[in-house]
């Protein structure tokens, strides 16, 4: 039999000011179970306390009752205070008779009798907990960083700072991610090169980190400091601890194809590296345009002349790094946390029918004019029309290509899009004097530190034109292309003949977000933007415990808000990896092997994919509970149709016996 | 159905948002009918329908579920299944000759403290008007 103690509150006037609260007293020593009842000026002070821990002592009471206020208020005080006086903090049971009670109802009377209607249902709940114990699990202290963009650098660069192992893994043949892409920055116009590939070389030399590049995340189980990855190393066919980076092969390479990284607007060999600060510096094989895989698949039947054999790399590298027997490898990795740092990719302007649909050269989108910019880009940083390499002089800007507009379906702003195009005004002004920049715009959203000031001076000082007004038709005419738009300021047409339009192109997640974000069981929005646990006050969280996100993958943001949010990821993983061991809550589910039928309705609604399969001694599939994945929401134990599922402090038990104690009055 | 007549209405509130809701309303003393008790729940997807079914054969003259609104589910999507399963729930009380105005789900946001009170206290004169359950 339990020996259950009731302590009610007065918490100064706020309950006992409305609650009689020495009747509530008196009720409470006539339920069943009840062996004690007392009332406190304020349980929670150290007196009111003390006094919970006497009457345990003194009394035997092997279970509490604390009426007061909300449980979400001092239900881990009360735990503490039970725990204190060596019972199991799980054997008390809140009632509220303040928030739900006191502060809500004015008549004194029906306020009491609903305040031990309250104290009523608490003990009858009380009488069925267990005690219950945390598990302690272990965890590996090493942490995986997806993504090796500018934000997935700097939480790899900060957790290993801390002297945990990093496992930095790039989909791409180098880290660098978008801002490798850049010329300048906004607002301060750094060179993105100068800044960011001092960081890309600290990534790839620091002790603490691995950096697998050409690799991408497949599969991930496991939970919370103990999750196991599978990595697709893909073939490079370049044995990179043999080769030195020397570049012959990508020199004398006569495989060329469009690049990637100039986005069309220049060209790469088959083998190559991305862009000339390529971190790891060494090549990779393109199998698809390589002509000796063009020379090993031809087969007579497709006619024409056999294609020559090629192999000129393996010819000159003087280190004999090629390697044709490479194949794609799968390695498996132990880590405790997961950051997430995907990124971004620009919208595809092609949809713009208006715009031309992808049809004219000389409509590119931003980050290729950030190409044309760079001197390390395909032109040397000369702006020039890809049509005909002429030097542009009337440039038109068209903001808010795939951002802000319901028509394909990208309602959200980029964010960046106003000052990266206000930074391309004020930098052709610089390269060339001549150039006239028009600006067609919606609004001009300049909200950051320094950032209004930036897009004012490409107004004021660069001369840039904005037009307040959304552009209706662009076409050729002659080498040159006319713009039509309006200035709907003054609500008239406009008109401008220009060299090159540049298409403020927004920003999107990236491919396969959606993938990996079920891989990882992490949510993620219509638009595939990863959704972190709390937008505000956990915002790189997610709601599953031990993966992290940070960065433009979460949805449009800068480089310093990138930055910041891949080391606030970082500090969270490394919150976790620096414990010696994790407490899972114990309020899970717990499934009863004899009852269950092994149908795994269970398992279709569970959020967390706690549920796994287990074989019992007598052969039977049934369904298991991973408590470290569980997170006690109790969707399986309603959808439990045998009823074998029950959720520990909230059983089924519980729940009709506080029904039970009102109706039965 | 106490002895003065006045309905007794069950609420379940999801621990997350409409739990947190009740409490907002206490502390910004928004009054409400004293009626209604309250069972913490961690999510309204925890919330059985036969439990629901019990408290109407035990004499409960009204049920109400409150949970996260849809999309803001502190499990991601336990509302979601509590919202199909009291889809369904419905049908049964009609069988069962429980009028559908007695069984109300209502989304309740952690903010949203005085939408709560409203609502309780609109749920209640109108279950007032109704009159206790008859026995079925």
């Amino acid at each position: 039999m339990s020996r259950i103690g009731v302590f009610v509150c007065h918490c100064g006037t706020n309950i006992g000011g409305v609650v009689d609260v020495p009747k509530v007293v008196e009720a409470a020593k006539q339920m069943p179970l009840v062996v004690f009842a007392d009332e406190n000026k304020y349980t929670c002070s150290e007196l009111g306390q003390a006094s919970i821990r006497n009457a345990i002592d003194e009394h035997r009471l092997d279970r509490v009752v604390v009426a007061a206020c909300s449980p979400r208020m001092h239900e881990n005080t009360f735990r503490r205070t039970v725990a204190a006086a060596g019972l199991n903090p799980y054997l008390l049971e809140i009632a509220n008779i303040r928030e739900h009670c006191s502060w809500v109802h004015s008549d004194h009377d029906e306020a009491t009798v609903k305040a031990i209607d309250h104290v009523q249902m608490a003990v009858a709940k009380v009488a069925r907990h267990e005690a219950l114990f945390p598990k302690t699990i272990g965890l590996t202290k090493r942490a995986l960083v997806i993504g090796g963009g500018v934000t997935g650098i700097q939480a790899a660069l900060d957790i290993a700072a801390t002297g945990h192992e990093v496992v930095l893994v790039e989909r791409e043949p180098s880290v660098g991610g978008r801002m490798a892409q850049l010329d300048k920055t906004f607002p301060t116009l750094d060179c993105s090169a100068c800044i960011l590939t001092p960081k890309m070389v600290d990534v790839a030399q620091h002790p603490n980190i691995t950096l697998l590049s050409y690799s991408e995340v497949k599969e991930v189980r496991g939970f919370v400091g103990n999750f196991e990855v599978d990595i697709l190393k893909k073939a490079k066919m370049v044995d990179h601890s043999k080769c030195t980076g020397c570049g012959t092969c990508w020199q004398k390479c006569p495989g060329k194809v469009s690049s990637e990284f100039d986005l069309g607007l220049g060209q790469r060999t088959a083998i190559y590296i991305p862009f000339a600060q390529a971190v790891p510096n060494k090549p990779v094989i393109d199998l698809e345009n390589c002509r000796y895989q063009t020379f090993l698949k031809w087969d007579e039947s497709q006619g024409g002349k056999k294609p020559p054999e090629c192999r000129i790399c393996e010819k000159i590298c003087p280190t004999k790094s090629i390697d044709w027997e490479q194949q794609d490898e799968i390695v498996t990795e132990k880590f405790g946390a997961i950051v997430v740092a995907t990124g971004f990719k620009t919208f595809d302007h092609s949809v713009y029918g208006e715009y031309g649909g992808g049809r004219y050269p000389d409509v590119i989108s931003s980050l290729q004019l950030e190409r044309l910019m760079s001197a390390a880009g395909p032109t040397e940083g000369e702006v020039v029309r890809p049509s005909d390499g002429a030097h542009v002089k009337n440039v038109v800007f068209v903001q808010c290509v795939g951002s802000r507009d319901d028509r394909v379906g990208r309602p959200y702003c980029s964010k960046v899009c106003c000052m990266y195009t206000a930074k391309h005004a004020i930098m052709l002004k610089e390269h060339d004097p001549d150039v006239q920049c028009y600006v067609f715009y919606i609004d001009v959203r300049a909200g950051g530190k320094d950032f209004e000031e930036f897009a004012r001076r490409a107004q004021d000082e660069s001369g840039a034109i904005y037009l307040r007004g959304r552009v209706s038709h662009i076409y050729q005419d002659g080498k040159n292309l006319k713009v039509l738009g309006e200035d709907s300021l003054i609500g008239r047409p406009v008109e401008i003949e220009a060299d090159l339009v540049v298409l403020a192109t927004g920003m999107e997640a990236s491919d396969n977000a959606d993938t990996l974000a079920q891989t990882l069981n992490i949510s993620y929005t219509i638009y595939n933007f990863l959704i972190e646990a709390h937008p505000k006050l956990r915002p790189v969280e997610t709601q599953t415990d031990g993966v992290f996100v940070a960065g433009s993958a979460v949805g449009p943001r800068d480089i310093p808000e990138c930055v910041a949010h891949g080391s606030a990821a970082a500090v969270k993983a490394v919150a976790l990896l620096s414990q010696d061991s994790l407490k899972s809550d114990p309020l899970t589910s717990i499934v009863d092997p004899m009852k269950c039928v092994g149908c795994f309705a269970c398992k279709v609604v569970c959020p967390f994919n706690a549920i796994e399969e287990q074989v019992t001694r007598d052969k039977r599939t049934v369904s298991s509970i991973n408590e470290n994945l569980c997170k006690g929401c109790g969707l399986c134990v309603v959808a439990c149709r045998p009823g074998a599922i029950n959720l520990r402090g909230f059983t089924s038990q519980q729940l009709l016996s506080e029904v039970l104690t009102l109706v039965r009055e | 159905m106490s002895e003065n007549s006045a309905p007794l209405i069950i609420g379940f509130l999801c621990n997350w948002c409409s739990y947190a809701g009740a409490d907002m309303a206490g502390t910004s003393r928004a009054a409400y009918p004293s009626n209604i008790r309250i069972l913490r729940v961690p999510c309204s997807g925890r919330v059985d329908p036969m439990m629901i079914v019990k408290c109407f054969q035990e004499g409960a003259d009204a049920v109400l579920v409150a949970g996260c609104h849809p999309g803001d589910c502190h499990y991601n999507e336990g509302n979601y299944y509590g919202r199909r399963r009291f889809a369904l729930l419905r049908e049964l009380l009609d069988f069962m000759g429980v009028e559908r105005e007695r069984f109300r789900v209502e989304w309740v946001s952690a903010s949203e403290g005085k939408r709560f009170a409203k609502i309780v206290t609109d749920f209640t004169n109108e279950m007032t008007k109704m009159g206790p359950r008859k026995a079925s």
